[in-house]
């Protein structure tokens, strides 16, 4: 059985980490975790990016959630913003494509398009149509 | 929503947008009683008294463009489709409390569903400064997490949202609540 007491272990491997990564920025993920978000899908989504950045021991990565982005019909919907502060945004996505994504952009920093929104003219182009 | 917890989760981002410092999470499985209920309590801004009323009422929404109403609404609707029943209390500056009760052997309930993923994705939501505690009981046995408690083990300089904290506390969920099944999952 799990103990309290495990985590004082993981503190301490988890500050290393932390002084071995301090000063370089990161890429940031996040997941909209609005009520349509969670109805299309959000919260697989989310624990797949988490179990991929695991799974790949990508290090210089945070995962967080937000509310509504704004676009219902594109979620389950997932912004990266990468070290450099630019934004990707991902739309409908499912938990195969959010391993996709970690593995060529987070790891590998190719931006899938195919996965993502273009504006054209103020106007959202529906890359996946229905 | 196909799942009770996916309500959970929505209804949770509720508190967290009004400004709440801690939320308890309830949930009481009792296969003797026939009981499944669900509390969601916090300690944020509240709502106006006429605003509450609106707010219970189901399917009022502004959308147009899909039929899933207000988080609040189709929580209702979950709990009323299936024998059960809904209320909410709020006071302005106080907090609000939300309680569903379903009845557990009903045909049309959905399953809890996956409580450990839930409850991470929640953590992942709340940052650094808001606090949950979340007990869960089936029949006789509970099981309960505070986020205080990891936080005071963490020190200040290890965040609950680090990757191996919330890998662990994904499994810690997972053990704590197969055994308050017995060992069997739900
Ligand atoms: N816990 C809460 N504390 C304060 N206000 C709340 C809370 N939950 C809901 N509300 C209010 O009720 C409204 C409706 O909630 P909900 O049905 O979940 O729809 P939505 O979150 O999409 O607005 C919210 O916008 C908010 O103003
Ligand atoms: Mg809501």
């Amino acid at each position: 059985m799990k103990s309290l007491k495990e985590l004082e272990e993981i503190r301490k491997r988890t500050l290393e980490n932390i002084n071995l990564r301090k000063g370089r920025e990161g890429y940031r993920i996040v997941v909209g975790m609005a009520t349509c978000g969670i109805a299309a899908g959000a919260r697989p989504v989310l624990t797949s990016i988490m179990d991929e950045v695991n799974k790949l021991d990508l290090k210089n990565v945070t995962v967080a959630q937000t509310g509504c982005i704004g676009a219902c019909r594109f979620e389950p919907m997932v912004e990266v913003y990468s070290p450099d502060g630019e934004k990707v945004t991902y739309i409908k996505m499912n938990p195969e494509k959010a391993k996709a994504m970690v593995a060529s952009h987070i790891k590998d920093g190719k931006v899938i398009d195919d996965y993502t929104m273009t504006v054209i003219d103020g106007k959202v182009i529906d890359p996946v149509s229905e | 929503m196909k799942e009770i917890s996916l309500h959970i989760l929505d209804i949770i981002q509720n508190s967290i947008s009004a400004k709440a410092k801690v939320i308890q999470l309830t949930i009481f499985e009792s296969t003797i009683n026939n009981v499944l209920i669900v509390t969601i309590e916090d300690n944020g801004q509240g709502m106006e008294e006429d605003f509450l009323e609106k707010v219970t009422n189901p399917f009022i929404t502004t959308r147009t463009t899909r039929k899933v109403g207000l988080g609040i609404s189709l929580l209702k609707a979950a709990a009323e489709r299936c024998g059960g029943s809904f209320h909410i209390d709020s006071q302005k500056g106080i907090g609000t409390k939300v309680e569903a009760i379903f009845q557990y052997n009903h045909i049309d309930r959905a399953p809890l569903g996956n409580m450990p993923d839930t409850l991470i994705s929640i953590i992942l939501s709340l940052g650094n400064d808001i606090e949950l505690i979340y007990i869960h009981s089936y029949n006789d046995e509970a099981f309960t997490l505070d986020t205080r408690e990891i936080k005071e083990i963490l020190g200040y300089e290890v965040l609950i949202t680090e990757r191996e904290v919330i890998k662990w506390i994904r499994n810690y969920i997972q053990e704590g609540l197969k055994k308050i099944y017995g060992g069997v999952g739900n």
